[in-house]
């Protein structure tokens, strides 16, 4: 009955899990992919702070922070591409945004 | 000890629950909600470890901002959502294959490394020291050690506001704004003409 570190890490890995899925099953809802990729980074954070919470070391921590800081940063820089994808196509499907063709 | 489970249990449960209803949800303001409920059961179970510092930046940083903005934004934008949810059924099966494959595999190596790693020994979580709080802890570190790192993470935090409001301004070309420029260089013989008017005509602009 006793949690330990396996148990996080399965919780993360779960839920790693789903964000992958969710990528895979909502391709062309961009909005949705966005959300899996938190959730990915959220399921990272989960292992960085069970991992530094049992090897009694806080950088685990230090890092966790620098990861929700990247993804406020990815999270605020891919909604204002959407917003301006949305006002040049009136459309955010996925399908039309390879328009530019490299 | 039975408390700490029973937390532990109902957490997780809610935190998996939750983020398979954010891909799954038919309506996005939906899945915005379920990706809040999320974080916040994250929280709980940070609290739980005794992170409390992560927990309560997870709240702030994620519930307060950035799912605050997601919503914004799946309300601002008119999408007909029904129509991007095409393909949802065709990419089940094969989605649903990999994810259980990769489920099952970090797992494996979750419970290899957590009974056979670098861990094993220590069963009891200490996210503190022995006379400081896990805040205090954080602090002496990150002020220190990883203060370049701190540094660079506040300029990636500018070049991303920087980045996301140069992308979404625009100037309409119909909006009157201020001009400094053209008020400072005004002088009464730019700013004043003198229009003779004939009797019964008027200016006729």
């Amino acid at each position: 009955m006793t949690i330990g570190l396996v148990h996080y890490l399965a919780v993360a890995a779960i839920l790693f899990t789903i964000g992958v899925f969710g990528i895979f099953v909502n391709r062309k809802n961009i909005i949705v992919i966005l959300m899996s990729i938190e959730l990915i980074l959220l399921a990272v954070n989960i292992n960085l702070v069970a991992f530094s919470v049992y090897l009694h070391n806080v950088v685990g921590q230090i890092f966790a922070m620098f990861v929700l800081t990247v993804a406020a940063a990815e999270a605020a820089v891919g909604l204002a591409i959407l917003v301006t994808f949305f006002r040049n196509r009136g459309d955010i499907s996925v399908d039309d945004a390879s328009m530019m063709r490299g | 000890m039975a408390l700490q489970a029973i937390a532990f249990y109902v957490l997780a449960i809610v935190t998996v629950a939750a983020g398979f209803a954010v891909v799954s949800a038919r309506n996005p303001v939906h899945s915005v909600l379920f990706l809040i409920l999320t974080f916040f059961s994250a929280a709980g179970l940070f609290v739980l470890l005794g992170a409390e510092f992560l927990a309560m930046l997870l709240v702030v940083v994620y519930v307060g901002a950035v799912a605050v903005l997601f919503l914004f934004v799946v309300m601002m934008l008119d999408v007909d959502f029904a129509a991007l949810r095409q393909g949802f059924a065709r990419y089940l099966p094969l989605g649903g294959l990999v994810a259980a494959i990769l489920s099952i595999e970090m797992i494996a190596v979750a419970s290899a490394v957590a009974t056979q790693g670098a861990a094993r020994g220590n069963a009891e979580p200490r996210a503190a020291g022995a006379d400081v709080t896990n805040t205090e802890v954080i602090g002496r570190v990150l002020y220190t050690d990883y203060v370049y790192f701190f540094q660079a993470a506040g300029l990636v935090l500018l070049v991303a506001m920087i980045g996301a409001i140069v992308l979404t301004l625009r100037h309409k070309p119909n909006t009157r704004r201020q001009v400094v420029a053209d008020q400072v260089l005004r002088n009464p013989k730019t700013g004043m003409r003198i229009v003779q008017i004939k009797p019964g005509e008027g200016i006729g602009e």
